[in-house]
C-alpha cells in the first residue's frame, strides 16, 4: 500500500505544476484580450511591413445607419 | 462603442503632446495607453501591430480587440513616440491617450483576484474530491483507519490553505455586512465554510469519519464561478465607460497670437483662445465661427442627420463632427463648461433619482440567512436536549448548515444571468449589468424616442409620392445620383443608395464643384447638372430656410437641411411629406424636387404592436417637430406621443411615468436621450448611438430591426421566471435535506451527493433559457474555467 503514498505525491505534484502554470499564464496577461487572441493565430508572421488590411478604417459619418 | 471622438496628431494640426500620459517602465523604457477610435476586426490589429513593430526603439506595440486600447512601449530616447503614432494615424486610424488614471483598477484586481481564487478553488476541490472518493471506496472495500486517516490528513494539507485563500472574498463581504448591522448571502457561506473545514479538522485529529474537507471547498468553488460570473458582465460595461471618459483627452489646434499652431489638450484651453479645426476632426470646444465655411455633423448631440452649415458667425459645439471646410473658432466655452460637460450632468442627476431595486438574491438571502441559522441552533439544542454529548449536537449542526448549501442559491441567479446574457449576446444584444434583467422583467411601460430608434436616423428617397420625386424620370435620377456620388453628404448618399436600389448605372461625373451649404455643380454624360438647395437650383419662390443654432433644446430629424425644409403645399407644389429635400436641375429645365424622409425601421410597427398587445403601455417622446412625430406615430400606431421636448423634457415626462406607479423602459439613441436614459428604470440604446448614451443605457442592441427590444423583454421575463424557480428548487431541496442532516444521516458522502446534485440541477434549469440546450459560451470566464478544470 505503501505505493498509494507516491501515487498521492506524484498527483498532487503534477495537479500543482497545472496551477501554477494557469496563475502564471493570468498574470502575463493571457486572459485580457480573449477576442484578439482567437485571431491572432490566423495571421501569416511573414514580417510583410505594407500593413494593408484592404478595407479602410470605418469613418464616423457612416456611423448612423 | 460605435466609435471614438478621438482628435489625433495630423498633419494639419501639428502633433499633439502625449507627453502627459507617458509612463515610466523600469529599465529605461516609456510606455503609453491609447484608445484606437475606429477598430473593428483582427485586420485592424494586425495593420496597427506591423505599423509599429519593425520601428527602431519599440519594445511593445500590442492591440487589445476586446477594449480597444494600444499598449506602445518603447526605449526612452531610441524612439519618437511622436513619429511611431502618425505611422498609425495615417492609416487612417484616430487614437487618443488614455489615462490610466481612469482605470478602474480596483475592479480590475478585483476581477483577477476572483479567478485566482477561482483557480486555487477549483484544484483543491478536484484533489480533495479523488481523496474523498478512495475513502468512501474504502468504506465499501477494507480501508483500514491508518490509510484513511493518512488520506484526511492528506485532504486537510490541500484544503485549509485553499479555503483560507480562496474564501478572503467572502469573508471579507461577510464582515463588512455584519459591521454594517444586516446579513448578505456571504454570512451563511462564510460559516459553513469556516465551521466545516474547523470541524473535519477536528473530526480527522481524533479519528472521526465526519470529514467534510470535499463539501467545503466545493462550495467555494462553485460559488466562486457564479461571483466571476458576474464581476465579467459588469467589467465589459465598466470597459466601455472608461473608453468614454478617454475621450476627453482630445486635443485642440490653439492658434498663438503670432499664427503660431500649437496643439493642447482640451483641459488646458480656455475660453477667449481660437482654435482651429481641419476637415473631418472633431470640435473639441463650444464657440463660435470666425473664419471658414463647412458644414457640421451634430448627429452626436441633437440626434440631427443632416449636417448644418455653418459660416462665420454660428455657433458649434464641442463633439460635433466638421464636414469638409477647415473652420477657425473662437472658443466661449472649454472643459466643463461645453455643452457636452451640461449633458453629462444632467445625466448624473437624473441617474440619482433612479429608485434602488432590491435584487433577488438579496431579498433571498434576507428570508433563507435567519431561517437556517435557526434550523442549525434548534438541531443542536434538540440533541442535547435528548441527552446526546455535545460534540455529537454540534457536529449534527454543522452538518445542518453545510447540507443547506448556500451554494444553490448563490448559483441561482449569477447562472441564469448569465445564460440570459449570452442568448441576448447571440442576438447581437448586450447586457451591461445583471440588474438590468431584474429590472427589465418588471417594465410595464415603454417610451421610445424617435430618430434613429423608431425610425433608422438616415433619410431615404421618398418613392412614388404624388408630386414628389415619383414623377422624375429614371434618366434623370441616373444622373443625379452620379453626380451626388461625389459628395459625402447624406442626402447625396441617400440618393446614390436609392439609384442603386433602383439597378441604375451610374457614371463618374467631370468637372464637379461642391458648394458647403448649397449643392453641387457637374458635369454628367453631357448634361450640366445642378444639386443641392432649393435657390442653388434657381428654383423662383425660395423660401429661404432658417437655420437656427443646432443645440439640445433643438429638433432631433434632418429637417432644416441643405434643401430648406419641405413647404407643406403653401409653394404651389403639392404637400410633400415633412422631411428634407433636394432639388436637381438639368441643363435648363425646371428644377425638380426629391423628397426625403426618415423611414421607420422596417418592424417598428410590428413592435410597437406587439408590445401594446402585451399590455404594455407604449409612448413616443423626441425632440423633432410634432408634425414629423405625429407622423411617425400614426405609422407606428402610438396614441401617445410628445414632440419638441428637450431633454429636461424627456426626463420630467418618465418621472411623471414613473410616479404614477410605472416602471418605465426608455429606448434612445441620441445624446439628448442620455439624461432620459439615466433616469428610466431600465433603458436601452442601439449601437448606433452616442457613445454617451451607450453608456448611460443598461442594454446595446445592434442591428437594423427594432425586433431586439421585444426579444430582451422576453428573455429578462424568463429569467426572473427561471430565477424564481430555482428559489423554489433550492427551497424544496433544503426541505428534504435539512430533517435528514438535523437526523444526523447527512455522511460526508451524503453531504457532497446531495450539494453537487442541488448544484448542477440549477444550473442545468438555468441553461433552459437556451432554445436548443447548448454549454453557456457566455462569459470568456468559461474558458478560464476551463483551464483550472483541466489544470488538475
Amino acid at each position: 500500500m505503501s505505493i498509494i503514498i507516491y501515487l498521492m505525491a506524484a498527483a498532487l505534484t503534477l495537479g500543482l505544476l497545472g496551477l501554477c502554470a494557469f496563475l502564471w499564464a493570468l498574470r502575463n496577461g493571457q486572459f485580457d484580450d480573449l477576442e484578439g487572441a482567437a485571431h491572432r493565430i490566423l495571421f501569416d508572421d511573414d514580417g510583410a511591413d505594407d500593413g494593408d488590411t484592404g478595407h479602410p478604417p470605418g469613418d464616423q459619418s457612416a456611423d448612423r445607419p | 462603442m460605435t466609435d471614438t471622438a478621438a482628435t489625433n496628431a495630423n498633419p494639419e494640426t501639428g502633433s499633439f503632446d502625449y507627453s502627459r500620459y507617458v509612463t515610466e517602465r523600469p529599465g529605461g523604457v516609456a510606455a503609453l495607453s491609447l484608445l484606437v477610435g475606429n477598430i473593428h476586426c483582427a485586420a485592424c490589429v494586425r495593420t496597427i501591430e506591423t505599423a509599429l513593430e519593425g520601428q527602431p526603439g519599440v519594445v511593445e506595440a500590442r492591440v487589445n480587440l476586446t477594449n480597444r486600447r494600444l499598449a506602445l512601449a518603447w526605449r526612452d530616447g531610441a524612439a519618437d513616440p511622436a513619429r511611431l503614432l502618425s505611422r498609425v494615424t495615417a492609416r487612417g486610424y484616430r487614437l487618443a491617450p488614455f489615462d490610466a488614471a481612469l482605470m478602474n483598477k480596483q475592479d480590475r484586481t478585483r476581477e483577477r483576484e476572483l479567478l485566482r481564487a477561482m483557480a486555487v478553488a477549483g484544484f483543491a476541490a478536484a484533489n480533495v474530491m479523488l481523496l474523498s472518493v478512495s475513502v468512501w471506496a474504502g468504506l465499501a472495500a477494507d480501508m483500514g483507519p491508518a490509510t484513511r486517516g493518512l488520506m484526511h490528513w492528506v485532504s486537510a494539507l490541500i484544503a485549509l490553505p485553499a479555503v483560507v485563500y480562496a474564501g478572503r472574498p467572502f469573508f471579507h463581504s461577510a464582515v463588512a455586512a455584519l459591521r454594517g448591522g444586516h446579513v448578505n448571502m456571504d454570512v451563511p457561506i462564510s460559516l459553513a465554510v469556516i465551521l466545516a473545514a474547523g470541524m473535519s479538522l477536528a473530526q480527522t485529529a481524533s479519528g472521526g469519519d465526519r470529514v467534510y474537507f470535499d463539501a467545503s471547498v466545493m462550495l467555494l468553488f462553485l460559488l466562486l464561478v457564479g461571483r466571476y460570473l458576474d464581476q465579467r458582465m459588469r467589467g465589459r460595461a465598466r470597459d466601455v465607460a472608461a473608453n468614454l471618459l478617454g475621450l476627453n483627452a482630445v486635443a485642440a489646434t490653439v492658434v498663438d497670437r503670432d499664427g503660431q499652431r500649437r496643439a493642447l489638450p482640451v483641459a488646458d484651453v480656455r475660453a477667449g483662445m481660437i482654435v482651429h479645426v481641419a476637415p473631418g476632426d472633431r470640435v473639441p470646444v463650444d464657440g463660435r465661427v470666425t473664419a471658414g465655411r463647412s458644414e457640421v455633423d451634430n448627429s452626436l448631440v441633437s440626434g440631427e442627420t443632416l449636417p448644418q452649415p455653418v459660416a462665420p458667425g454660428a455657433r458649434v459645439f464641442a463633439g460635433t463632427l466638421n464636414g469638409g471646410g477647415a473652420l477657425t473658432i473662437t472658443v466661449t466655452a472649454a472643459g466643463d463648461d461645453t455643452l457636452l460637460a451640461d449633458i453629462v450632468r444632467l445625466m448624473e442627476s437624473a441617474g440619482q433619482g433612479r429608485s434602488a431595486l432590491v435584487r433577488l438574491a438579496d431579498r433571498a438571502a434576507q428570508i433563507y440567512v435567519p431561517l437556517v441559522h435557526a434550523a442549525a441552533a434548534l438541531t443542536a439544542v434538540a440533541w442535547l436536549a435528548a441527552g446526546a454529548p455535545w460534540t455529537v449536537a454540534v457536529t449534527t449542526a454543522i452538518a445542518v448548515l453545510i447540507i443547506t448549501c448556500p451554494c444553490a442559491l448563490g448559483l441561482a441567479v449569477p447562472a441564469v444571468q448569465v445564460a440570459a446574457a449570452s442568448r441576448l449576446l447571440r442576438s447581437g444584444i448586450l447586457v451591461k449589468s445583471g440588474d438590468a434583467l431584474e429590472r427589465l422583467a418588471q417594465v410595464d411601460h415603454v417610451v421610445l424616442d424617435k430618430t434613429g430608434t423608431l425610425t433608422r436616423g438616415q433619410p431615404d428617397l421618398v418613392g412614388k409620392v404624388e408630386g414628389c420625386g415619383g414623377s422624375v424620370a429614371d434618366d434623370l435620377l441616373a444622373r443625379a445620383a452620379s453626380l451626388a456620388s461625389a459628395s459625402r453628404h447624406p442626402l447625396a448618399r441617400a440618393l446614390v443608395r436609392a439609384a442603386e436600389g433602383a439597378g441604375l448605372h451610374l457614371t463618374a461625373p467631370g468637372d464637379v464643384r461642391e458648394e458647403a451649404g448649397s449643392g453641387l455643380e457637374g458635369m454628367v454624360s453631357g448634361h450640366r447638372l445642378r444639386l443641392g438647395r432649393r435657390d442653388w437650383c434657381g428654383s423662383a419662390d425660395s423660401d429661404g430656410a432658417s437655420h437656427s443654432e443646432p443645440g439640445p433644446d433643438r429638433s432631433e430629424g434632418g429637417l432644416r437641411n441643405a434643401g430648406g425644409e419641405a413647404g407643406t403645399g403653401g409653394d404651389g407644389e403639392p404637400a410633400a411629406p415633412a422631411g428634407p429635400e433636394l432639388w436637381i436641375r438639368d441643363g435648363d429645365a425646371p428644377p425638380r424636387r426629391l423628397c426625403f424622409v426618415d423611414q421607420p425601421r422596417s418592424d417598428a410597427a410590428s413592435v410597437v404592436r406587439g408590445l401594446q398587445g402585451q399590455g404594455l403601455g407604449v409612448s413616443l417622446l423626441s425632440g423633432d417637430r410634432p408634425v414629423v412625430v405625429q407622423a411617425v406615430a400614426r405609422h407606428t400606431g402610438i396614441d401617445d406621443w410628445a414632440g419638441a421636448l428637450p431633454p429636461a423634457g424627456k426626463i420630467s415626462r418618465i418621472q411623471a411615468l414613473a410616479a404614477s406607479g410605472r416602471r418605465v423602459l426608455m429606448v434612445g439613441d441620441g445624446l439628448n436621450d442620455a439624461p432620459a436614459l439615466a433616469a428610466a428604470w431600465v433603458s436601452m440604446s442601439p449601437a448606433s448611438a452616442a457613445d454617451i448614451s451607450q453608456t448611460a443605457a443598461d442594454l446595446v442592441f445592434q442591428g437594423e430591426r427594432l425586433a431586439p427590444v421585444h426579444e430582451a423583454l422576453a428573455v429578462a421575463r424568463k429569467a426572473r421566471r427561471l430565477v424564481l424557480q430555482n428559489f423554489g428548487l433550492a427551497v424544496a431541496y433544503n426541505l428534504v435535506a435539512v430533517p435528514v442532516a438535523a437526523l444526523g444521516l447527512a455522511s460526508p458522502l451524503v453531504a457532497a451527493v446531495a450539494m453537487s446534485a442541488s448544484s448542477l440541477l440549477v444550473t442545468l434549469n438555468a441553461l433552459r433559457l437556451h432554445r436548443r440546450p447548448r454549454v453557456v459560451g457566455a462569459a470568456p470566464s468559461g474558458d478560464a474555467a476551463a483551464d483550472v478544470m483541466a489544470a488538475t
